[in-house]
């Protein structure tokens, strides 16, 4: 390494500012942080969920500038300057759920839970895409979050309630 | 796991990336969408001295359209192929087969050229890159050199990138309005890499009969194949079943891919007939649909 590459890029620890659910909020990371790491262990949002790091489970899906992404595929360092949304931001009181939220609950759209977080807020990036699914493309919007318990069954209920919760009653889309 | 300790560069500039790159050689990797390589690093199959991130780098963000070339930037994401109206028009092979990779999480942040310096052979892009004659454009302290996709490819995960080299965009020649084009996969589940795969162009003159044929097959071999065979034994015939069926076959030497977990040679062999089949006979309907929307 140069001096100057040294003294640019030498450090193994840096401060980030990201904006998480709505808050700016500044830390010191490790440039080797992942942002899955980063927000369960420096922010105690432990709904993500590390289930494989490596990108084959999608537990530890967040909404990143909007865009659901891998939050262990990702350095807490990349994050600086940028949103990050995790399923704390559906819902600021938790006695209160949101309708994606309710939707699950009502159609038992989860068993062990470990998922849930995951599939909340894709299934938010999907209803805010607007466009009305076919239960089989609503799988397919799904497949890249594994859930080992339900089947999936109940989760594509529980999507389709929740997008007809919140795009109107009259809403269809139903195969 | 968790990364191994690296040094974390992320130059605002395609200069300083380059610059950097030279700087550490071999001993640096490229961090784009970091689909492939955060694995990597975090089962510690790499572990680069020197990650230098592009993410920064607003010039690598861009898609171009010229009058014969779509350029995209080694920043440009795999999902933004897949509703990018200038994409569509130019290149309409490519937003086809972006929606195969992986899954929408991975392509909000997957580069389209990561996937190319990635150099899987059974991924999506390395297939469409050699179908459509992609250039792939590199710098380095001595300059610019473009590379054949064809010779880019040079095995399973290995490139003609020197170690001092960025890959900063690829330039994929513009498709004839008229041409029609088709991409087919067999993955046990959606979004796993495919077992063997094809990406076909054809145009077809005023007779119907076949004028070119492009085809590549992903996940038969260490590289992605160009099917020369299935191609030339295309030119000039009429698009019938019996007739592509018979050049599908030509496929089949050219699966070098041996027995693994996922499909032994013999069922590769028989896979890569299939989607070389699937993917001309999709791409013949597509030229129908062009023409007859004329």
């Amino acid at each position: 390494m140069t001096t100057s590459t040294a003294a640019k890029y030498g450090t193994a620890r840096r401060a980030v500012t990201v904006r998480v659910n709505g808050r700016h909020v500044t830390r010191e990371v490790s440039t080797r942080t992942t942002l899955a790491d980063f927000l369960r262990d420096e922010l105690d949002l432990v709904s993500v969920h590390v289930g494989c790091e490596h990108g084959e489970c999608g537990c530890c899906t967040v909404l990143f500038d909007g865009l659901s992404v891998r939050s262990c595929l990702m350095l807490a360092v990349q994050a600086d300057g940028h949103a990050v949304e995790t399923v704390e931001s559906l819902s600021a009181n938790p006695a209160e759920l949101h309708p994606i939220q309710e939707a699950f609950a009502e159609e038992q759209g989860l068993q062990c839970g470990f998922c849930t977080p995951a599939m909340l807020l894709r299934t938010k990036e999907i209803i805010d895409a607007g466009r009305e699914m076919t239960d089989a493309e609503v799988r397919h919007e799904i497949s890249g979050i594994l859930c080992r318990c339900t089947g999936y069954q109940n989760i594509v209920n529980a999507v389709q309630s929740a997008g007809a919760k919140l795009r109107g009653p009259t809403a269809g889309g139903r195969d | 796991m968790k990364p191994p300790p690296f040094t974390y560069c992320d130059p605002e500039s395609v200069d300083e990336a380059v610059g950097l790159k030279s700087e550490y050689g071999a001993d640096s990797l490229v961090l784009a969408g970091g689909q492939s390589l955060l694995p990597l690093l975090n089962m510690r199959l790499v572990r680069p001295e020197a990650l230098i991130d592009i993410n920064k780098i607003g010039d690598l963000q861009k898609i171009e359209g010229r009058s014969d070339i779509l350029e995209v930037g080694a920043g440009v994401r795999q999902y933004e192929l897949e509703d990018h109206a200038l994409v569509g028009e130019l290149v309409p092979l490519l937003p086809e087969a972006a929606g195969y990779i992986g899954h929408i999480e991975t392509r909000h942040r997957g580069t389209v050229c990561g996937s190319l310096a990635h150099a899987d052979p059974a991924a999506e892009l390395p297939c469409t890159a050699v179908t459509l004659d992609a250039t792939v454009v590199a710098r380095s302290p001595s300059g610019t050199r473009t590379i054949e996709a064809q010779h880019f490819f040079q095995g399973r995960m290995a490139t003609a990138l020197e170690p001092e080299e960025v890959l900063v965009a690829v330039r994929y020649p513009v498709t004839p309005q008229a041409a029609g084009h088709g991409f087919v996969e067999v993955a046990r589940r959606v979004g796993d890499l495919a077992l063997a795969g094809a990406a076909a162009v054809v145009n077809l003159d005023e007779n119907g009969h076949f004028t070119s044929v492009s085809v590549g097959v992903s996940g038969i071999s260490d590289t992605p194949v160009r099917a020369r065979a299935v191609e030339n034994a295309l030119i000039g015939e009429a698009p019938t079943e019996e007739n592509i069926t018979r050049a599908a076959d030509e496929i089949v030497p050219s699966v070098t891919a041996g027995d693994d977990i996922h499909a032994t040679r013999a069922y590769r062999r028989h896979l890569a007939t299939v989607v070389v089949r699937r993917a001309i006979t999709a791409a013949v309907a597509s030229a129908h649909e062009r023409s007859d929307g004329k």
